[in-house]
């Protein structure tokens, strides 16, 4: 017992707010209003912010994993994949693309029983899955086309009172996810999973159902940011979510989250995902050419890496 | 006909050209300054010759134009090709007061949503180069399908006979790709005694040509013609070389290398037949002039299509003069032509053949 809370005791000290991440995002959006004061309205934060809440979604489910110690790398396609579906299926057949969805959510949870049964490496597994995540999106859709029901795009297009809707996505997406990893009872015991699996299994948990538990966990997310994603662009497009593989593990990261050990911030990666998708929109607002975006991204991870392991080490 | 038919119908000529002159007049006093504008262009992808082609194009039009006063900012933004990247970069024109947006669409769909956004915040949307499906912007079609069907016209003329072709496709899924692959099909239904053996995906990529070209030689009968989609007009060559092969009919793309095989097969084989033809990436310049009319408030039909450009032997020498080492064969459309264009959709004529480059270089 004293060698579990010695293990986990890392764990608890990198809990709570994410400290460099909530001011890293609070001096971009100071900056942002400095430089285009428009961008700081209700009306010009629901544009910029329009693609956040797929992003947030992505990198949710890219922190169950990475609570594991596991890393996906075919989230990006299997939000492409739900995005074909739903935009084929969600107006004509709701009942039948709600299935697909579900299927495809348990398809997430056998990936992981699988990983923990089978002791293989989750950086193969997820690739592999990717290819099928992404032949299943071209089979269904080989060019963009399809739409999204009203109801869907409405919802994608709400002005809700006070804040706009993908900061109130935000908030509440970081509430719940930060209570269900930190506070329920069984998100501890997944952490554990992360941490110290030995010990889960001698305290009687089942080492297979959790991970299972955790990657349909981040199924469902998945499909949560596929349909948003199709919200917002109203079609389907096989390739369109690519990106989100890596943005949600810079997103997680970025956020406080660590790559072993269960050591993880759920609010660090929303605010995670905020800094991904405001870097881009720093970056247009200043004459630096958009060629630059994705190296100031992978700048601004080296950095939060760099300074975290510095803080890390004074601590 | 007698003396007051005659002076009827002069009349009513005189009425016509007066109107006529009226509306040109009218047109023309209509037009308001876009001086303090700001228009901006959004590109998905930067990575070949042909869109920093397209890219350089904009820019010297654009800082001219601010230079001249017509307009008063543009920005380019290029997307690392990714839609929600490209969406991203749109909403932010948008918040950022652009009047108008050129966008040059990755997807026919993804990129809807945010192109609405746009037309909703009152900005002019113009989509050149690619297609897309939103109706509430502006639409430059390239001619994607006649250069396809011009290509099979070629193809047919100058195989006599039965003969096998290779087609080299470009980017999978995109609009272009498709419509070049429909065009030369449909081209080729007069020529049924042609018959496509093989086709592979180039990516518009030299080195990926003539590797996926490379890799299907092998199990292909002999090849007569080659229908490309530019880009991989080289490439191709190399591989057809490397096997051991004859240089069939191979299509250029109009690229500075494609040109100048061109020119070497034809010195080591003066009966050498092809010809070349592609877009051209100074639609950009176009789409710049077309966004402009429009915030100056010139009528402009919704949807205008843009021939390409094509090279016939007589030209290849000229053309090579004048197309620097990596870079393309480059017509410019200038702002006098892009008012002829746009008349001539006005009034339901056929779009003007492309300017050739010549008069201005010589």
């Amino acid at each position: 017992m004293l060698r579990l809370s010695a293990r986990i005791a890392p764990a608890l000290r990198g809990a709570g707010l994410p400290f460099l991440p909530v001011l890293a995002l609070t001096i971009m959006v100071i900056g942002m209003g400095i430089m285009q004061p428009r961008a700081t309205s209700y009306i010009g934060l629901q544009l910029i912010l329009r693609f956040v809440p797929p992003m947030i979604f992505a990198a949710l489910a890219q922190l169950c994993v990475i609570t594991a110690s596991d890393i996906d790398f075919g989230i990006g396609p299997f939000i492409s994949l739900v995005n074909c579906i739903a935009a084929t299926l969600l107006s004509s057949h709701p009942a039948l693309c709600f299935l697909l969805l579900a299927a495809g959510v348990a398809a997430y949870g056998a990936m992981g029983a699988f990983i923990q049964i089978r002791r293989l490496p989750s950086i193969v597994v997820t690739l592999g899955a990717s290819f099928i995540w992404l032949g299943l999106a071209l089979l269904i859709m080989p060019t963009p086309a399809g739409s999204a029901p009203d109801w869907l795009v409405a919802l994608a297009h709400w002005r809700a009172p006070y804040l706009p809707l993908p900061i109130l996505v935000g908030v509440l997406a970081a509430i719940f996810s930060q209570w269900f990893f930190r506070m329920s009872s069984y998100g501890v015991v997944l952490r554990g999973l992360g941490s110290a699996p030995p010990f889960l299994r001698d305290a009687g948990w089942s080492l297979v159902v959790a991970r299972s538990a955790l990657y349909a966990l981040a199924g469902l997310f998945g499909v949560i940011s596929g349909l948003m994603l199709t919200a917002l662009i109203s079609s389907g497009d096989a390739n369109v979510g690519t990106p989100y593989t890596l943005l949600s593990v810079a997103a997680v990261i970025v956020g406080g989250s660590s790559f072993t050990g269960g050591v993880i911030s759920p609010i660090g990666a929303v605010v995670g995902a905020f800094i991904m998708l405001l870097t881009g929109v720093l970056l247009s607002f200043t004459p630096i050419s958009s060629d630059w975006q994705l190296s100031v991204q992978g700048l601004l991870l080296l950095l939060v890496l760099g300074l975290r392991a510095l803080s890390r080490r004074h601590a | 006909m007698n003396v007051p038919q005659v002076k009827c119908v002069a009349t009513m000529v005189a009425a016509v050209l007066l109107i006529a002159a009226g509306l040109t007049h009218a047109g023309a006093a209509e037009q308001k300054s876009t001086a303090h504008m700001k228009i901006a262009l959004s590109n998905f992808y930067a990575g070949n010759s042909w869109r920093q082609a397209l890219l350089k194009s904009w820019s010297d039009t654009a800082s001219q134009a601010m230079k001249d006063h017509i307009i008063g900012e543009t920005k380019i933004v290029n997307a690392d090709n990714s839609a929600i990247q490209q969406s991203s970069q749109i909403e932010s024109l948008i918040v950022e007061g652009y009047n108008a947006i050129v966008v040059d669409p990755i997807s026919t769909t993804a990129i809807n949503g945010a192109m609405e956004d746009a037309c909703n915040a009152g900005v002019i949307v113009v989509v050149f180069n690619e297609t897309a499906t939103v109706s509430c912007a502006y639409h430059i079609i390239t001619d994607y399908v006649e250069d396809g069907r011009l290509q099979a016209k070629f193809l047919g003329e100058h195989l006599k006979g039965p003969a096998n072709i290779l087609e080299i496709r470009g980017v999978a899924g995109t609009s272009a790709d498709v419509d070049m692959h429909n065009g030369l099909a449909d081209g080729l239904k007069t020529y049924p005694n042609i018959k496509i053996v093989g086709a592979v995906y180039g990516n518009w990529t030299q080195t990926v040509a003539q590797k996926e070209v490379a890799g299907i030689l092998p199990s292909l009968p002999p090849v007569q013609g080659v229908a490309t989609q530019g880009g991989d007009g080289w490439g191709a060559y190399q591989a057809f070389n490397a096997a051991g092969r004859p240089a069939p009919i191979i299509v250029m793309g109009n690229r500075q290398d494609e040109l100048a095989l061109w020119k070497t097969l034809v010195e080591k084989d003066p009966n050498y037949q092809t010809f070349s033809v592609s877009s051209t990436p100074s639609s950009s310049e176009v789409a710049f002039w077309v966004a402009q009319q429009i915030l100056a408030g010139r009528h402009v039909p919704k949807t205008m299509n843009l021939p390409v450009t094509t090279i016939y032997k007589n030209d290849l020498d000229a053309w090579l003069k004048i197309t620097p080492v990596g870079s393309l064969a480059l017509t410019l459309f200038d702002q006098s032509w892009t008012e002829t264009l746009i008349e001539a959709a006005n009034t339901g004529k056929p779009a003007p053949d492309a300017p050739s480059p010549f008069l201005s270089a010589q």
